[in-house]
């Protein structure tokens, strides 16, 4: 198997052509091989990219812009195994990994979590059978807290400067214990967090109350492998599943819904403004009723064949992949 | 008949092999065993499909039948036990080959989905719109492996792509010749103009002369001049002699006059057109009547003293000797034919093709060499004989991309009758199986041969029953990947194998929850009562649960099986012991046992645990209560009368006295107050 690294362009931001579109196929700059499957990346700072291996390695590269190149900085080999370290023929794949510069978090089909430093050989904390099922995804909650989705629908907060090995707090869902598969946070309201499920279900939890989802959205046929806030506009939220489409979640169309004693002058505006912007605000993921508050959903890919693995979305681009080994940019992804 | 190829480094002659057929492969392996003086050869090809093996001679190349003889070799010499896979498809490996995999994929999946409701033009219009894609994937794919050869320091790598070049290159031509006769069925009159497009295409040799002319800065003195006019001529590419024609001319003033004529004549020629402005019939006519000017001109020597122009009037009025002249300019026979066409016979209908045809290719091969393979398919092509255009390109092809695509598009166009095949299913079922099976025994394209299963209709489902099993799951995604695919068809037998195998796997890796997690989504109960009892085990052994998030969390997943829900119930018990909630704890410890949730096995553990709480300083069970505590331990002693080793056991008798010392003591409180009347 030839697994590899690649850096492609995308081409410039700023050379759009007379209707806007962009000029120019994805160029691959340059690529390295990887051992095993790339189960997640993330950039760790501008020039470094850890990786998490389905062999259980979890390794940083770095890209050298001045000649296009790719070199594995450092790795940490057997991050995720079985039973025994020592014994074990194989690791256990590492599913995911989240960074915060320095600190890199990453978890695995053995049900650990490793805390790394980037500057530092080995682990700096390692909570053994943390969850007794696969551990499928984990993002950053707070730079001490973390959240961790298993596959028995479970969402669990880990305080990092605990040295006790449990969870500080355990979310599930009703019904069935149907795996979650992927966790995102709100950019702005850390209390709002979105997961994917199995069944292609999302998920909407408001962490400060209740140990359930606030909604709960059917949205996809198969498996939602990758849910996404827009990092600047969080109003949009991203999902792709294995049943090759790609959902843009969009509830900015509330904010014309505002009430329209904002726009007046007087003395009541002023008088209202601050609660009802909160409120607002707030609604708009949380709301216990989606069809009320009008939000709208479109599939982006036109002609579905193959599962949508991965996505990524950064200002007005988006970037997917599928299993047909295709890559799709869009770099209009508002217009 | 087929002459066998051994496959290199397993030699029947030395060892006996053995071997075994798995669903895209062949095992082969030596064996020590020798036996003396016999030998026996058997031909092994498979069957019943006519399927075969082949490569290109790369080390372990697959073998286009394989022969076992055994033959004696004395007392079985010890051999390096060698397991040969042989395996076909060997192209699926090429990385460049790739893109041709996936975007053929996607052409082919919007294909099937295409409405079937559009007829007539529109229709054939969408058919070769399709065809149109799947020749611009082979050409960017054809486009990639030209820059992979060019950069490539390899000349091995190098050689191979080259190869792959040529092969793409011709895979091109063919289809694109199929498009024009069958998926299209371009009519007389259009079909000689699409010959053409054809023939430009794909006859480049001669490009770089051209370049090299053109760009020169006085073309006409430039030796290849008359060549390059010639090749213009000879590919019906009228504005573009003439255009060179005027630069010799102008350069030459004294053969202004037959220049003159000649251009006049190359500008009136009759051609046919795409917007159906004339009827076949007029364009004969006017053909007709210009043909005979032509001749007038060249039988009057007006091109006599200039043997070039001489030629070109030749070849106008479609001499075949003239045209066979420039025999080098044409590189191949069919570019003869095309020419031939254009000159002796515009209005060619699609069904005369065969017969001028077969005479090009003779004329033109003369003899000297005999037809390639290529050859033969295109001659098949043009006698409309779409079998064997399929046939042939089956047995010249190392893989079943090329056929399976184009057998299901002309099957599309309703032009393939169901060509029965011997074994039941049509001929494009049987070419999409073989490529889908190919397809399979890659680790990632396996995707890809999915979908062509479905649209199988007689076997795929069988072929993806048998091959998706096979699947190596390396991990727990790829796991998902496969069952949610068998989900998605129903595939109940494939699904509950494995979530077996992935919770087994969980199992011996002591991942209890996510063998759980497989059971559930098997809605496997037997697994799911494994798994509980391997808690329940820990428990014994350790005096505490493990995963306590686990079972804590079961919810509905619980009622799964008795033994998990039994699980559930009991951490609650212990739960709400915990939290000091007697009452509650009782109720549900005995629940577990007359309810006949616990299994008997247990029953004197939960005995046990109930002696805590009959030791309570205040009375916690009812009298009733207390009957049926005292019953189930009688149903549990007395239930084995032949267990000798529970009597003799000292602790076992130790318990079961204390148990019946508490019960009976708690007995006696509860009566005492259940008896007394409260207050007053």
């Amino acid at each position: 198997q030839d697994n590899r690294i690649s850096i492609w362009s995308a081409g410039d931001l700023g050379n759009a052509g007379l209707n806007g579109e962009y000029n120019g196929e994805p160029r691959l700059l340059c690529d390295i091989q990887h051992n095993g499957d790339v189960m997640d990346m993330q950039f760790l700072d501008q020039e470094r990219i850890v990786v998490a291996s389905s062999t259980g390695t979890v390794t940083i590269f770095r890209h050298h812009q001045n000649n296009q190149t790719l070199s594995a900085n450092h790795r940490w080999e057997k991050a995720h195994y079985h039973v025994d370290q020592d014994t074990s023929c194989g690791g256990a794949a590492c599913t995911g990994v989240v960074c915060n510069n320095p600190e890199i978090v990453s978890v695995g089909e053995d049900g650990r979590i490793n805390l790394f430093r980037a500057d530092q050989k080995d682990a700096v904390r390692t909570i053994d059978n943390a969850d007794s099922s696969t551990l499928h995804a984990v993002t950053f909650l707070r730079t001490t807290e973390i959240l961790t989705v298993n596959s028995i629908g479970q969402l669990k907060i880990w305080d990092l400067r605990q040295q006790r090995n449990e969870p500080s707090q355990i979310f599930s869902l009703a019904g069935d214990r149907v795996p979650l598969h992927c966790v995102d946070r709100h950019p702005n309201q850390q209390h709002i967090v979105a997961t994917g499920g199995q069944d292609g279900m999302l998920s909407i939890w408001d962490i400060r109350q209740g140990t359930m989802p606030v909604s709960l959205l059917n949205a996809h046929e198969a498996e939602m492998w990758e849910v996404h806030f827009h990092p600047s506009d969080p109003d949009h939220l991203f999902t792709c599943s294995e049943d090759g489409s790609l959902w843009h979640w969009d509830t900015s169309t509330n904010v014309s819904e505002k009430p329209s004693f904002l726009h007046q002058g007087g003395r009541s505006t002023a008088y209202l403004s601050h609660s009802t912007i909160n409120q607002s605000v707030v609604s708009a993921w949380l709301s216990n009723d989606p069809t009320k508050d009008r939000m709208e959903i479109t599939n982006l890919i036109p002609n579905q064949t193959l599962s949508v693995n991965s996505l990524d979305v950064l200002g007005p681009c988006l970037v997917y992949g599928t299993d047909a080994e295709a890559i799709y940019v869009n770099r209009q992804l508002f217009a | 008949t087929v002459p066998p190829q051994v496959v290199p480094g397993a030699d029947p002659s030395a060892r006996q092999l053995c071997f075994a057929w798995g669903p895209a492969e062949v095992l082969v392996c030596e064996t020590l065993f020798g036996r003396a003086g016999r030998s026996s050869s058997r031909c092994l090809s498979r069957s019943p499909s006519p399927s075969r093996f082949w490569g290109e001679g790369r080390p372990g190349a697959a073998a286009r039948a394989l022969t076992g003889s055994v033959t004696g070799t004395g007392e079985g010499a010890p051999s390096s036990s060698r397991v040969f896979v042989v395996r076909r498809d060997q192209d699926i490996y090429i990385q460049t080959l790739r893109k041709l995999f996936n975007e053929s994929h996607g052409i082919f999946m919007g294909l099937q989905r295409s409405e079937e409701e559009l007829a007539g033009k529109s229709r054939k219009a969408q058919l070769v719109q399709v065809s149109k894609t799947y020749r611009s994937v082979i050409r960017a794919c054809m486009e990639d492996m030209h820059q992979a050869a060019v950069s490539t320091r390899d000349p091995a790598l190098q050689g191979q792509y080259s190869t792959q070049v040529s092969i793409l290159s011709a895979m091109e031509l063919i289809w694109n010749l199929c498009e024009i006769l069958f998926v299209e069925a371009a009519a007389a009159g259009p079909l000689l103009l699409r010959l053409l497009d054809w023939v430009r295409l794909h006859v480049c040799d001669v490009d770089s002369m051209v370049r090299e002319v053109l760009s020169s800065e006085s073309p006409s003195k430039h030796k290849l001049f008359w060549n390059v006019v010639d090749v213009f001529v000879l590919q019906g590419r009228m504005d573009e002699a003439r255009h060179l024609l005027s630069k010799e001319a102008s350069a030459n003033p004294t053969s202004m006059n037959m220049y003159k004529i000649l251009d006049d004549l190359m500008k009136k020629m009759p051609a046919p057109s795409l917007g159906n402005t004339q009827t076949l019939t007029e364009l004969e006519l006017k053909w007709q009547h210009w043909h005979e000017e032509c001749q007038r001109y060249l039988q009057d020597g007006t091109f006599a003293s200039n043997p070039h122009m001489e030629s070109i009037c030749k070849i106008l009025l479609g001499d075949e000797d003239a045209i066979l002249e420039k025999k080098e300019l044409m590189t191949t026979w069919y570019h003869f034919l095309v020419t031939r066409l254009l000159y002796s016979h515009p209005t060619v209908k699609p069904l005369e093709l065969r017969f001028y045809a077969q005479s090009s290719m003779d004329l033109f091969l003369g003899g000297d060499s005999s037809p390639e393979p290529l050859d033969m398919i295109l001659m098949a092509a043009f006698e409309f004989e779409m079998h064997q255009v399929i046939k042939e390109c089956s047995i010249v092809l190392s893989n079943w991309w090329f056929v399976a695509h184009l057998t299901d598009l002309l099957d599309h166009c309703k032009l393939l009758q169901s060509h029965n095949l011997y074994f039941g299913s049509n001929m494009r079922e049987f070419l999409l199986l073989e490529y889908a099976s190919g397809l399979f025994s890659h680790h990632s394209l396996w995707q890809l041969g999915v979908d062509y299963f479905d649209h199988c209709p007689e076997y795929g489902r069988v072929y993806l029953e048998l091959h998706i099993e096979r699947i190596p799951l390396s991990t727990e995604q790829k796991a998902l990947k496969v069952l949610r695919i068998c989900e998605q068809r129903q595939m109940h037998e494939q699904v509950r194998s494995i979530c077996k195998i992935m919770a087994m796997k969980a199992l011996r890796n002591n991942r209890l929850g996510s063998a759980l997690s497989w059971s559930i989504r098997a809605k496997d109960a037997a697994f799911a009562t494994l798994i509980s009892d391997r808690f329940l085990k820990d428990y014994c052994e350790r005096g505490c649960f493990s995963d306590l998030d686990l079972i804590d969390n079961l919810g509905p997943s619980m009622l799964l099986s008795d033994r998990l829900t039994f699980l559930g119930k009991y951490r609650e018990f212990h739960r709400l012991y915990g939290e000091k909630r007697f009452p509650e704890a009782a109720r549900l410890l005995l629940t577990l046992m007359t309810a006949h949730i616990a299994p008997c096995s247990f029953w004197m553990t939960l005995l046990t645990d109930a002696l805590p709480l009959l030791e309570q300083k205040e009375v916690i069970f009812s009298a009733e209560q207390t009957y049926e505590l005292m019953r189930c331990l009688e149903d549990l002693t007395a239930g084995n009368p032949d267990k000798q080793k529970f009597q003799d056991d000292d602790v076992e008798t130790t318990k079961v006295e204390m148990l019946r010392l508490a019960l009976a003591r708690n007995l006696a409180r509860v009566i005492v107050k259940e008896g007394t009347v409260e207050g007053s």
